[in-house]
């Protein structure tokens, strides 16, 4: 029963996955315009919905730390975690973003407003992951975090908005037009709801896991702590052996 | 009122160490003089090429002259237990994060004027519009003075406090760097309606950027 317990979400999770692997391989249809390469659509447009899902995630976790009525060191826990998930998840989106722009605008990269904000976005992020690794003590780590977090969430429509004004003011008939975005029915709009969802369960999986991970850390970090103490009280002799 | 003379009091202590140990003036100074001469490598010289990248160049060595002066701020913070020193001292958070920022903004005004004539010798590129360009740099250095001083405390007493800030500073400035260059580049050009929207944005993007920094500052400070 236990063993059920433990492996239930993550069997779930790649269930889901599994699901969705055949609904874009073989049940939805391939599109009028960009044949075959429509199918990253199933995986790109999930995978920034998680990115932009785990940043929000890391912000509504922060100022939960942040605020001293709730304050518990978990809600931190959960910022990084997330953080990290989000970061996995936005150079992802870019890669495949990427790799779908080649075949169908006949680009790798275009200075469109989505993109760049996803990029700068990608790198606020990095920094953010970086802060966190800077080995501070959990309780310092806590404040700092939580405020660089809110910064960086606070950043990212205003990055928005000034490269979307960039566009606006300088550059005209970029090649994201409307008639290439294909209008999405049917099976193709199932299949996207459903990458979604089950990317939305992998989101909690990878999360859950790895906040998991993050509070043994912290534990294991206490006990050694601890045990250095004792040796140390022995050594004294203030303890006997 | 208090606000304003505790600002003044911090940014003139940073100013006159920095006047008396002159690394602004020997080390950064310079440091975004050869930046200038390197992009001219970059670029081939090419005469025709260089004026027209001059906004984006000049504001490039200016956000990369910046991330040294930012770094220095905190620097001089670090010797003598001057933190706990400033932490004692009473001195209201926000008061001291608008003081170093203002210390900052002052020496990257300085800069910018040595560069600007660097640019417009080295690039050969025709001033215009010097209202707006003025303007637009005010604005500017506001924000990126106050973006940074922000990130500079976040990392105060970390490890690789040196490495990590540039990386915070740089990708939360984007909007310092978008507007700051596509307003000197439209002055240059005469669209100077074009170039004003391009200061609202930046004067919009100070002002968060103060506002966060004089509410973050004070607990940062005590936490470091």
């Amino acid at each position: 029963m236990t063993l059920v317990r433990k492996y239930a979400f993550g069997a779930a999770v790649l269930v889901a996955l599994a699901v969705t692997a055949v609904l874009a391989l073989f049940v939805s249809p391939d599109d009028a315009v960009q044949g075959d390469a429509v199918r990253l659509l199933y995986l790109h447009v999930p995978s920034a919905w998680i990115a932009y899902l785990a940043f929000f995630v890391t912000a509504v976790a922060s100022v939960l730390w942040l605020v001293p009525r709730t304050r518990r060191p978990t809600w931190d826990l959960l910022a990084g975690a997330s953080a990290e998930v989000g970061v996995i998840f936005t150079g992802l989106t870019l890669a495949l973003g990427s790799l779908w722009g080649r075949p169908v605008w006949g680009t790798w990269w275009e200075w469109d407003a989505r993109l760049t904000t996803t990029a700068i976005m990608f790198f606020l992020y990095l920094g953010y992951v970086a802060l966190r690794r800077t080995g501070a003590t959990a309780d310092e780590r806590g404040k700092r975090c939580a405020i660089a977090a809110l910064i960086a969430f606070a950043d990212v429509p205003i990055v928005h908005f000034s490269v979307n004004w960039w566009q606006t003011l300088h550059q005209t008939g970029t090649v994201f037009n409307e008639e290439l975005n294909p209008t999405i029915h049917g099976s193709m709009a199932f299949t996207l709801v459903f990458g979604v969802g089950a990317f939305t369960l992998l989101y909690g999986y990878l999360v859950l896991r790895r906040l998991r991970i993050a509070e043994l850390e912290e534990g294991l970090e206490e006990r050694e702590v601890e045990r250095a103490i004792a040796e140390r009280l022995r050594a004294e002799q203030v303890v006997p052996a | 009122m208090m606000f304003v003379r505790d600002a003044l009091l911090v940014a003139g202590k940073d100013l006159r160490i920095e006047r008396r140990s002159r690394v602004a003036l020997q080390q950064i100074l310079p440091f975004g003089g050869i930046v200038i001469v390197m992009f001219a490598f970059a670029l081939d010289a090419d005469r025709t090429s260089l004026p027209s990248a001059a906004p984006g160049l000049f504001w490039a060595a200016v956000l990369l002259a910046a991330l040294l002066a930012i770094g220095r701020s905190f620097t001089v913070e670090e010797a003598n237990g001057a933190r706990d020193g400033l932490r004692l001292s009473g001195l209201d958070g926000g008061s001291i994060f608008a003081g170093k920022a203002a210390a900052i903004a002052v020496e990257l005004f300085l800069l910018e004027v040595v560069l600007g004539v660097a640019v417009v010798v080295l690039y050969g590129v025709a001033l215009h519009g010097a209202v707006v360009l003025v303007c637009a740099a005010v604005a500017a250095t506001i924000g990126l003075a106050a973006t940074g001083t922000v990130y500079g405390v976040l990392a105060t007493g970390l490890r690789a406090r040196d490495t990590l800030v540039p990386l915070l500073v740089l990708p939360a400035v984007t909007p310092v760097m978008l507007g700051a260059t596509r307003a000197f580049a439209a002055a240059l050009e005469g669209s100077t309606s074009e170039a004003w929207q391009w200061v609202q944005l930046l004067a919009a993007f100070s002002l968060l950027a103060v506002a966060a920094g004089v509410m973050a500052f004070g607990p940062l400070l005590e936490e470091s």
